[in-house]
């Protein structure tokens, strides 16, 4: 990855589109905000890969080394949030995934929010949300983890 | 059957209009412009200043309305329709195990609700048990835990199953919850005929929108018709299934679609049945819709005057129903989750009152109301009051329920119920053509169609075409507030491991040798290609429970897997 570095005097590599993993964790349908949502990314020129719905925190993690991704966005409406991603946060921890950032979408009481963001999710995103604001912030967290990845080379 | 309106007098008419159009409102556009270049429906039909005689020129009185329980059921399918009885106030409920939903359904009994609706917990609604690994973290939040006869059992202690209704919004494992039921019943003595209620029992929506299917579309369709054809034969009064619209159009469909592919599935379930043989006037008084009622007011009651004549027209036309039960539309109405926000989320108790409104003004027979603080999580004891009590303002201080179909003869309702008819009807003939509804599913048509719709709706309220108060217009920063809003509270935790102990006491405590035979019966029923609801009853009375009844069913059907586009 480092070699994707802007260093001048060298061919500059093209610089890869951030990618995304828009996941359903849990086994709720409620497809409507990821499909949007991948779609949004898709749009304002992210890579993105929809994993559809009845996803496992482990199948999610595999998805997101086997992508390469740069943010994973998760979407539950089934109110068992707190329990899925306490588990995605762990999993993340056990492949030494947890430099890739979290981010929730979802009917989600504010309390939860809270919580949510102290297990280390980065942003919640409740019904009424602009994708303005939601591209913004995820467009932030990938610009975020590629500059730690090329530091640390 | 001639027009409406004479020569004469629309000659008058249109000259007024000439006057009105040209003369008129470019003097007052000058003055002040309007709000949009374009007015449109949430189907993106475009809406014109005012509405007039010029608009139904050849308008058939008798083609299109006629009066309430005359063909085509424009008006109402019942005679005297809310002055004799006010629809059915049925809010969906369930929580945690069965004990919490019991206590919650006496609770709704006592404040007047009239018909019973359970909501089940996921593992419930995808079939699978309280320790299923699947399952962990899901049990009882969005509805209630039922994976064996026993918690049926409880959830209706102090209920008499022989003269409430119940609704279960079950698709999947239907035939699974209504043998629960129907054993229950049958234990405290209820007879058959008098068990009534519902199954929503639709499972091509689950491809199009709710997305809980467990087999593929076509066996997922055999089992379905099974419900149906025993319980016509078995269980007279109750409806086998509920095909619906509201996922549909939650998912992101517009009212024109919700309506097209609702009914491109009613018409593939009744081929299905016919083509097992029975008779269309033997079944089709038991079909029941379940429409959505969104906040774009007027589009919603055309919407439902629309549903009522299209149906009226196929069963009469193309299927030659000769009773007038088999054409009626009867059906259900739930105002619009998807309208609900957590933004300042105090009004939603408005927008769930006017959406309310529409549905009693487009003749729906039963109505729920969502509360106020579902964006965050299912209803609290207080805001399920609130919504009730919505229902009971509309029905017993507007007046409203006082005249059948008060809207009807307005120019501009009985142009828009035309405009989304004659769409619907388009999505309808390109889904014939496709083969129908099971076809297009399996092409994925109506997915893409409503995936599309939904993004672009987005899109409109991200550009400022469509407003949300509190969201995109009167934006709302406030946050403190919300955490003002007093949540259902329960023990999660405690739920799932009660209802995990509770379904392994029932494994260690069963006659193993009537379990084992009736689940090897079902299995060999499924095999053969036999209606497997016998066998799915004997399998719930031997208390075989639903992850084991449904995964049974998998290893003769298999299981969907959908692929993930957006």
């Amino acid at each position: 990855m480092s070699s994707r570095q802007y260093t001048s005097g060298q061919v500059i590599p093209e610089r890869r589109p951030y990618k995304v993993i828009v996941a359903k964790l849990g086994i709720d349908g409620h497809d409507r905000g990821a499909k949007v949502i991948a779609r949004a990314l898709k749009d304002a020129g992210f890579e993105v890969v929809y994993t559809g719905i009845r996803q496992t925190p482990r199948q999610v993690v595999m998805a997101a080394l086997q992508e390469d991704a740069d943010v994973i966005g998760v979407s539950i409406l089934s109110g068992a949030h707190l329990h899925h991603v306490k588990k995605l946060m762990e999993e993340l921890e056990r492949m030494g995934a947890n430099d890739i950032p979290v981010v929730v979408g979802g009917t989600i009481p504010i309390i939860d929010i809270d919580k949510l963001k102290e297990m280390g999710v980065k942003e919640v995103f409740l019904p009424g949300t602009s994708l303005r604001k939601i591209v913004e912030v995820i467009r932030r967290l990938a610009e975020e983890k590629r500059r730690k990845e090329e530091e640390s080379h | 059957m001639s027009d409406l309106f004479n020569e004469k007098a629309l000659k008058e008419i249109a000259e007024a209009y000439k006057e009105y159009e040209e003369k008129l409102v470019p003097e007052w556009l000058k003055k002040l412009p309007e709000r949009m270049e374009e007015f449109t429906t949430l189907s993106g039909i475009p809406l014109k200043r005012v509405y007039s005689p010029l608009d139904l020129k050849g308008f058939d009185y008798m083609e299109k309305l006629a009066f309430p329980a005359q063909y085509p059921f424009t008006r109402g399918i019942h005679a005297t329709m809310y002055r004799a009885r006010i629809w059915t106030m049925r809010m969906f409920s369930g929580f945690g195990g069965p004990e919490e939903t019991n206590e919650r359904l006496l609770f709704l009994i006592k404040h007047g609700e009239t018909g019973l609706s359970l909501a089940f917990d996921y593992p419930t609604l995808i079939g699978i048990d309280p320790d299923d690994p699947m399952a962990e973290g899901e049990v009882g939040i969005v509805g209630v835990s039922v994976p064996t006869i026993v918690d049926m059992d409880i959830i209706f202690r102090g209920i008499d199953m022989g003269s409430v209704t119940t609704n279960m919004t079950i698709n999947p494992p239907a035939p699974v919850l209504l043998s629960f039921y129907v054993g229950v019943a049958e234990s405290k003595g209820t007879p058959y005929h008098k068990i009534g209620g519902t199954t929503q029992n639709d499972p091509l929506k689950e491809f199009i929108a709710q997305k809980s299917y467990v087999f593929p579309p076509e066996p997922a369709v055999k089992v379905a018709m099974d419900l149906i054809e025993w319980s016509i034969k078995n269980i007279p009064k109750w409806n086998p299934i509920s095909i619906s619209g509201y996922h549909i159009r939650e998912a992101g469909a517009t009212a024109v679609q919700e309506l097209a592919f609702t009914i491109a599935d009613g018409i593939e379930y009744v081929r299905q049945l016919i083509a097992r043989g029975l008779d269309v006037d033997e079944f089709a008084p038991r079909l029941s819709f379940f429409w959505d009622s969104h906040i774009n007011f007027f589009e919603e009651i055309a919407k439902f005057r629309a549903a009522r004549r299209m149906w009226a027209k196929i069963m009469r036309d193309w299927f030659g129903a000769k009773k007038r039960r088999s054409m009626w539309m009867r059906f259900h109405t739930q105002t619009a989750g998807v309208s609900l926000m957590p933004q300042f989320p105090w009004i939603n108790i408005v927008r769930t009152a006017i959406e309310a409104l529409a549905a009693v003004l487009g003749g729906t027979q039963s109505l729920h109301t969502n509360s106020f603080d579902e964006p965050f999580r299912v209803p609290s004891e207080f805001a399920a009051k609130i919504a009730l009590r919505t229902q009971q303002v509309i029905a017993y201080e507007t007046g409203v329920a006082d005249v059948i179909d008060p809207c009807g003869g307005s120019y501009f309702i009985e142009w828009l119920t035309d405009e989304i008819e004659e769409r619907a009807w388009r999505y309808i003939e390109r889904i014939e053509r496709m083969g129908g509804m099971l076809e297009a599913v399996k092409k994925g048509f109506p997915q893409r169609e409503i995936a599309d719709a939904a993004y672009t709706f987005q899109k409109e309220v991200e550009e400022g075409k469509r407003l949300i108060v509190g969201v995109n217009i009167f934006p709302e920063e406030e946050e403190e507030d919300i955490r003002k809003v007093p949540l259902l509270d329960f023990d999660q935790e405690e739920i799932e491991e009660r209802q995990k102990r509770r379904v392994k006491w029932v494994r260690e405590n069963r006659d193993k040798a009537r379990w084992r035979t009736a689940l090897d019966n079902l299995r060999r029923a499924a095999q053969r290609g036999e209606n497997i609801m016998p066998y799915v009853l004997e399998a719930a009375k031997a208390r075989a429970t639903l992850g084991e009844i449904m995964g049974t069913l998998k290893e003769v059907y298999g299981v969907y897997v959908e692929p993930p586009i957006y």
